[in-house]
């Protein structure tokens, strides 16, 4: 039998559901379906409903949406007067809404630049598991009045509340990008030219690791720049490597947010590069990406998802299952913390949004 | 000896343990100083199990606290609670561990800012947040009110830079929240930690993220005729498409201030002085500082100039730095206020201001972070003169309600503290406040953790207490 589907088009209809509904499940445009499985007895809420851009002036450097809008129309609006979103988010050809990708905390490989998720949103609107609507942060790119609710809801999967209503703050798009593929002879290699880059003064849009042992790195600034640019990072790796430029370059990056990878289920994985070499020798051949400097890794994993966690558990790392069937997305997570399950009950004392079985405080 | 401090003495050996009224007087306020109160004691832990111990023994006493470092709170977030346990974290001041391949430190919470960037300069690494009262202000204190500083637009605030926290909760449990990665799955909870004001708990161990240093500063300073062509100019930088590590403008009182204070020699009869600084890879640099010099060229400045050298560029931030306390030259007091506006509305937040300050006869002093629209108006009064501070605080409280009303902030990163609180109302809803309450209470059910500060509610009477001693030393200043 299908689940129950409410689909909310105002903030009082997801209070209401929030009211009579025993079980919640928000759920977005559905490109993350392992987070999207619905439980015995859950209600699934469809937020596309909610789906405006509600304030958006670009000399603020601010935007402001319902939590059902799709990252492809916010990206293009944003587009039109040269911004973006420099967190990068992906699966937005997937249909991603900026909600969902909120709450799964998800960025791209363009947060190396500014910044991930968390560090580009400035303003929630959720109800809590009573229905009351509840605002924290603002609209402005500076404050600190109040609780950090806006960051607390990254990487919350629905379990705390509902999202409404978003505010992130944007930046202006480079101008011009070049990309350098750069292959290096051992995996050993390719780590030193990481750090030695990671902890150089070249500011780098985007700073990959492909195994088995190639850099992908992207430069962003003003066009008449970028060839000097382009030949000092050459001269700092002592390696020509392999320039994309132009139409090539954009669709490279583009492509790559689909997260299209390989078979199984798709896992992100946090980690820093200091993991790297064991992580390599234990992964075997699933498809993977490390972003980010080495601090974020999309995996693709065909195998059962409990021997990932064992693997991962083994380096001390967590990890989301983003699509995949699976009953328990979150793998190696510490959910008994002491600070996690006060703060849940206080926000959803009847656990209206847990997860089976159910419990308040899971 | 109460048979409860008897308690705290087998905690605490004599000299970490005060409570003679001698020893408490200089924990009596913080940097906002019309507000004092005398705590019960202090004690001053040397390791975290020693700050557990003292939460423990609050609870199990029902005392309640504050954790605080140097006490430069601008909001009062630091008071002592009349009766309370002070914590003081200054002999936590240890950097545990620095990992330039990683780019991290760990640190205690007593952990001077500006030394962490000290550490970090032989590996060519630094650490972004940079508040004014960096030199003395602690990294704890710096994690409880989410600190910022000059270049928050583009690098973001305290809490961005926080990596890992290892955190005393107010029921005296351990939690470690974040890792050395700077991405997260599950719930943000070092997220809502960080800035949440000693309310939450106390972070005994931080692990800070660290930034290469740019390769080249392009420092302009551009003078006005008024102060809107000065903020036109902030819009149109923006404009461009440039993203500028800092915007900072001065009116003509705070450039009178600062010329008298450190002959930073800036044009004196200029009504507003804008500065512009980008960073970056020197070619990129070089490529926006032409673009940069055509927009100011077009917006007025009747006297542009670039830093030629380092020297220089200090110059012209040594006067911006120093602008607070060189106001103290032009009034025997003054209060800072932190208000954010859109950037969109620095002109009309100005223009209102300064109705404002005629209306209640007192002078304002506007420096403010232009480019993330924070506002830092300095009320000049007298506090020698009767009723002068009131007058002055209701000022204040004018310009924050007028933050609010266009659609900006009550604070951008002093925090709310003792000070603000009662406009917490101005900028929540009451289920928004009710919800961080419920949160709190899950947390502190007797609300012992700096009970008093952030939520709206009864506050103590101001009084007139003159110029923090750290001040008039010109140790600390207000930004």
């Amino acid at each position: 039998m299908s689940p129950a589907t409410l689909r909310p088009n105002s903030v009082a209809e997801v209070q209401e559901a929030v009211r009579t509904e025993r079980h919640l499940l928000p759920c977005g445009g559905g490109s993350k379906p392992a987070l999207l499985t619905p439980g015995e007895g859950q209600t699934v809420l469809d937020m596309t409903g909610l789906g405006q851009v509600l304030e958006y002036d670009p000399g603020e450097y601010v935007l402001v949406t319902q939590a059902g809008a799709r990252l492809s129309e916010v990206e293009a609006l944003l587009a039109q007067h040269g911004q973006y979103l420099p967190f990068d988010p992906p699966l937005g050809q997937q249909g991603a809404t900026l909600g969902g990708t909120v709450a799964a905390g998800l960025s791209g490989p363009m947060r190396q630049r500014y910044g991930g998720v968390r560090d580009f949103i400035l303003g929630v609107q959720f109800v809590d598991g009573v229905g009351q609507l509840v605002r924290g942060g603002g609209k402005v790119v500076k404050n600190a009045a109040g609780f950090d609710l806006p960051k607390l809801m990254v990487g919350s999967l629905g379990r705390l509340g509902i999202l409404t209503e978003l505010a992130f703050k944007v930046f202006p798009l480079p101008k011009a990008t070049a990309t350098l593929r750069v292959a290096f002879p051992g995996l050993e290699a390719a780590l030193e030219a990481l750090y030695k880059l990671a902890g150089s003064p070249i500011e780098l849009y985007a700073l990959d690791l492909e195994p088995p042992a190639t850099l992908t790195l992207r430069l962003g600034g003003l066009a008449e720049a970028l060839p000097a640019r382009l030949e000092r990072l050459q001269a700092f790796l002592g390696r020509d490597g392999e320039r994309l430029e132009g139409e090539a370059e954009t669709a490279y990056w583009r492509s790559l947010n689909d997260l299209n990878l390989g078979e199984g289920a798709l896992v992100k994985v946090t980690l820093t590069a200091r993991h790297i070499p064991a992580l390599e020798a234990a992964l075997g051949p699933a498809p993977r990406r490390y972003l980010s400097a080495g601090h974020l890794l999309y995996l693709a994993w065909d195998g059962e998802l409990d021997a990932l966690e064992r693997l991962l558990g083994a380096q001390g790392l967590s990890g989301l299952v983003l699509r995949g069937s699976t009953h328990r997305p979150q793998i190696g997570i510490d959910l008994s913390q002491a600070m996690a399950h006060k703060v849940t009950q206080a926000l959803d004392p009847q656990g209206r949004f847990a997860r089976q079985p159910y419990a308040a405080q899971d | 000896m109460s048979p409860v401090l008897a308690e705290l003495e087998r905690l605490f050996p004599p000299g970490r343990l005060l409570h003679k009224p001698g020893e408490l007087a200089p924990y009596e306020s913080d940097a906002l100083t019309a507000f004092r109160a005398r705590p019960l004691a202090v004690v001053l832990p040397e390791s975290h199990e020693e700050v557990v111990q003292a939460v423990r023994w609050c609870v199990r006493h029902q005392i309640p606290y504050v954790a605080r470092g140097s006490g430069t709170s601008l909001s009062g977030g630091s008071l002592p609670i009349e009766g309370g346990l002070l914590i003081g974290l200054n002999r936590m001041n240890k950097l545990l561990r620095l990992d330039p391949r990683e780019r991290i430190a760990v640190v205690q919470p007593g952990f001077i800012n500006l030394q962490v960037s000290q550490a970090a300069a032989p590996y060519g690494l630094y650490y972004a947040p940079d508040p004014s009262s960096q030199p003395v202000s602690t990294i704890g204190g710096n994690l409880a009110f989410n600190s910022g500083g000059a270049h928050c637009l583009k690098y973001g605030m305290t809490s961005n830079h926080v990596l890992a926290a290892k955190v005393v909760l107010p029921d005296g449990e351990t939690v470690v929240l974040g890792s050395e990665s700077l991405e997260n799955t599950g719930p943000d909870w070092l997220g809502l930690f960080v800035g949440s004001e000693g309310l939450l708990g106390i972070a005994t161990e931080v692990t800070l993220r660290l930034l290469p240093k740019p390769e080249t500063y392009h420092t302009v300073l551009a003078a006005y005729d008024s102060l809107a062509k000065a903020g036109e100019a902030v819009a149109a930088v923006v404009a461009s498409g440039l993203l500028p590590g800092a915007m900072e403008i001065m009116d003509s009182l705070a450039i009178e201030a600062a010329e008298a204070a450190v002959k930073a020699g800036y044009p004196l009869e200029a009504r507003a002085l804008l500065i512009v600084e980008l960073e970056g890879e020197t070619p990129q640099v070089e490529a926006e500082a032409r673009h940069l010099e055509a927009v100011i060229r077009k917006s007025g400045a009747y006297e542009v100039r670039v830093a030629r050298s380092s020297e220089e560029r200090m110059k012209i931030w040594k006067g911006r730095k120093a602008a607070f306390s060189a106001v103290g030259r032009l009034s025997p007091d003054y209060i800072v206020q932190d208000g954010v506006v859109p950037r969109s509305r620095l002109g009309q937040a100005l223009a209102e201001i300064e109705q404002l300050s005629a209306r209640y006869g007192l002078r304002v002093a506007n420096v403010f972070h232009a480019g993330d629209g924070n506002l830092h108006p300095l009320i000049l009064y007298n506090g020698r003169v009767p009723g002068e501070l009131e007058r002055a605080e209701a000022l204040a409280g004018e310009i924050l309600k007028l933050c609010v009303a266009l659609g900006g902030s009550i604070t951008g990163e002093h925090g709310v503290g003792m000070e603000k609180k009662a406009y917490m109302s101005e900028m929540f809803a009451e289920a928004d406040l009710e919800a961080m309450r419920r949160i709190r209470r899950a947390l502190d059910p007797l609300e012992l953790s700096n009970r008093g500060k952030m939520f709206p509610g009864e506050a103590p009477a101001l009084r007139f207490q003159g110029v923090h001693p750290l001040e008039q030393a010109g140790v600390i200043s207000r930004e």
